[in-house]
């Protein structure tokens, strides 16, 4: 079970990353970036101080933050697995390896096992694409992916 | 002289082990007690030979690939330090022929020079351009740029000079340069490449952007998918800052120029040069209607040049060595040289810079040597998620931007995708439609409607459901979003969808009719 912290920890937590990055043009997705660092998602208690600080309304946030693929409204994992399905590694057999994945760690895209091991995700090219099928483990890429590193990286995730 | 030891720390290798490599290398070192210097240099891109490991002998360099950890210690055994024999040992790294092929100017320096070393960067003759930009007058340095024939590299092909003339000639109180780094097609990764391999050339290049058009501020939109592009490029503005390259004074000149490094998040279609602009702004990434154009209204309402990473990148080569040097590469209007990423079930994957011109069976039989499954290949996606899917039949078409645009294609990016013969191509145009589907910024109809409608007849297709009029229903809602889409997104779905059906009419004939079939 992940903690989440109280919602006063969230605003003053959120109001020190706006207070560094206000300055800047153009400053929202950094501040976002911020906040998903800070705290592995983007809280809903985060969304009306930075609407106060930046003068915007909080639908004009929630727009924002909901139009993004990566910012997440609940915490991730412990792991982010993130697993190309473009046409890169659709050529080498990237579906194959998306379902023998999924079958590996009993979830589907945008879940999160049980036990809160890990994040299964779909991404649209990780630019790997001369060593296709690609993973991204938490940040760290993977290439040409086979069956051999499918279970190094279930045994990596579960460990 | 202490033995260089050069490890790539370009993500594709290390998506190959270049880590454990360099690790492990690292502790042979120790181990054996020898002194040596490890450079993480970027990639030469062939990597079906990464990790490619080089050693810098008295005869110049010696590559070894693709190297294992478990390589290492023969390969201490074997003297590669000073070139020793192994059975990884690849030779001069020039001579290995996919790299002695190439004609490299954009990317001369990537996989040669460490990345962040501002003067391994000048000894390989980095800063020339910029040198040469700051002796002309904005405008003569606009005209080098429109006479050598660059054009976008991003893929739609404008010419590079006029759009810098419109900036120049716009009158603002502050100009922006902005790096298109959002490098979202499958197949593609010379953006990548360039950033994390020679990240100078392109702050180099945004630089004499700058200068030519009276722009101080750029920005570089890096995709979050990219974490290892972000690192190299926010350190490699550091050291251009701390060296006065970027600055108050531009090397010591009247002209400042200063750039920012932002990192998207995670949507296709910010790579659209609007829709970035707005992402920058701190918006939802939505396409905006042009006109009015990013040079006459851009970032935050100024005028801006929005140019890709290759277009910037090859600057700074055509001021160094001239317009008429870089335009007498290539064919027709087509000039220069173009970093093609030759990706997926390829034997020699990797990233071929060529003057414009080579046929797409050439690049992808004779470079690419076929598939990497040993399959004969049945159709090859040229431009990413957005280009149309070329069959055999059509491999005599030269890599040109007129050219693709003749036989209903486009050259993108330049990112080629291979596929052999078990590829379905029904799948694949249903995975086009759908993509487009999740990707749609939603602003216009064609694009956020017609995507799933669009999956949905496919599906339709696929059960044998009314095939002729659902073949006409697909081909219909092809012409509607061509040419009723605001942007790109939109617009050329139907590139890979129409080349689909029209390529390989059998993979969208009724399951029945499929099955007997094979």
């Amino acid at each position: 079970m992940i903690m989440q912290p109280a919602s006063t920890e969230i605003t003053s937590r959120t109001a020190a990353i706006i207070q560094e990055l206000k300055g800047l043009e153009g400053p929202l997705l950094p501040i976002l970036h911020g906040i998903q660092e800070e705290f592995g998602h983007v809280p809903k208690d985060a969304l009306p101080v930075i609407a106060e600080a930046l003068n915007i309304s909080r639908a004009e946030v929630h727009g924002v933050v909901s139009f993004y693929h990566d910012y997440r409204s609940h915490p991730a994992g412990r792991h982010v697995l993130k697993l190309c399905q473009a046409e890169s590694c659709q050529s080498m057999g990237s579906d194959a390896i998306a379902a023998k994945l999924k079958q590996l760690l009993g979830i589907g895209f945008h879940e999160t096992t049980r036990d809160g091991s890990v994040t299964l995700e779909p991404v649209y090219c990780l630019g790997l694409c001369a060593c296709s099928p690609a993973a991204m483990l938490d940040g760290e890429v993977i290439g040409r992916l086979n069956d051999e590193k499918l279970d190094e990286i279930v045994a990596e995730v579960r460990s | 002289m202490i033995p260089r030891i050069y490890i790539p720390g370009d993500s594709g290798a290390l998506a190959l082990g270049a880590e454990k490599v360099a690790k492990a290398i690292a502790s042979e070192l120790a181990e054996r007690g020898i002194e040596a210097k490890i450079v993480r240099n970027g990639s030469r891109g062939a990597y079906f030979l990464e990790p490619m490991v080089e050693v810098a002998t008295a005869n110049g360099r010696v590559a070894y690939g693709p190297v294992k950890p478990s390589d290492v210690k023969s390969l201490f055994d074997g003297g590669f330090l000073t070139g020793g024999h192994h059975k990884r040992w690849l030779g001069a790294p020039d001579k290995i022929p996919f790299l002695a092929k190439q004609t490299r100017l954009t990317f001369a320096r990537c996989g040669v020079t460490d990345p962040l070393s501002l003067e391994s960067y000048k000894k390989h003759g980095g800063l020339n351009g910029l040198t040469n930009a700051l002796g002309l007058t904005p405008a003569a340095i606009v005209a080098q740029v429109t006479e050598s024939g660059l054009r976008g590299r991003g893929g739609a092909g404008f010419p590079t000079g006029i759009k810098w003339k419109t900036v120049l000639d716009t009158s603002g109180d502050r100009k922006y340069i902005v790096c298109n780094a959002d490098e979202g097609d499958s197949g593609t990764f010379a953006d990548r490449m360039i950033m994390e391999g020679d990240p100078f050339v392109l702050i180099e290049g945004m630089t004499i952007a700058g200068i030519a058009t009276g722009a101080t501020k750029g920005f570089v939109y890096v995709r979050s998918e990219y974490p290892h592009a972000v690192a190299v490029m926010n350190k490699a503005v550091d050291v251009a800052r701390k060296a006065g390259v970027l600055g108050a004074s531009v090397m010591g000149s009247p002209y400042a120029f200063d750039m920012e490094i932002r990192v998207g998040a995670g949507a296709y279609v910010c790579g659209e040069e609007t829709a970035l602009l707005d992402s920058l702004e701190g918006k939802r990434g939505m396409v905006r209607a042009k006109p009015p154009l990013p040079a006459h209204k851009g970032l935050f309402g100024k005028p801006t040049v929005i140019n890709n990473v290759i277009s910037l990148a090859s600057v700074p080569v055509i001021m160094d060595k001239g317009a008429a040097y870089y335009k007498d590469f290539g064919m027709g209007r087509s000039r220069g040289t173009i970093p093609i990423q030759i990706a997926g079930n390829v034997k020699y994957a990797g990233l071929f810079e060529a003057a414009f011109g080579m046929t797409l069976g050439e690049i992808v039989d004779e470079i690419g040597g076929g598939t990497a499954t040993g399959r004969p290949v049945k159709a090859v996606q040229v431009g990413g998620p957005l280009g149309a899917y070329f069959p055999r039949t059509l491999f005599d078409t030269p890599f040109d931007y007129e050219a693709f645009a003749a036989k209903d294609g486009l050259i993108g990016h330049a990112g080629i995708v291979v596929f052999d013969d078990t590829a379905d191509m029904l799948k694949q145009a249903r995975f086009a439609m759908e993509f487009c589907a999740i990707e749609s910024c939603g602003k216009c109809t064609p694009c956020r409607i017609g995507s799933t409608r669009g999956v949905e007849t496919i599906d339709k297709l696929a059960a044998g459901i009314e095939p002729e009029k659902n073949l006409a229903l697909v081909t219909d809602l092809c012409n509607t979003m061509k040419f009723g889409s605001l942007c790109a997104l939109g617009g050329f779905t139907p590139y890979p969808v129409m080349s689909s059906i029209t390529h390989f009419p059998d993979d969208f004939k009724p399951a029945p009719v499929r099955v007997a079939a094979e």
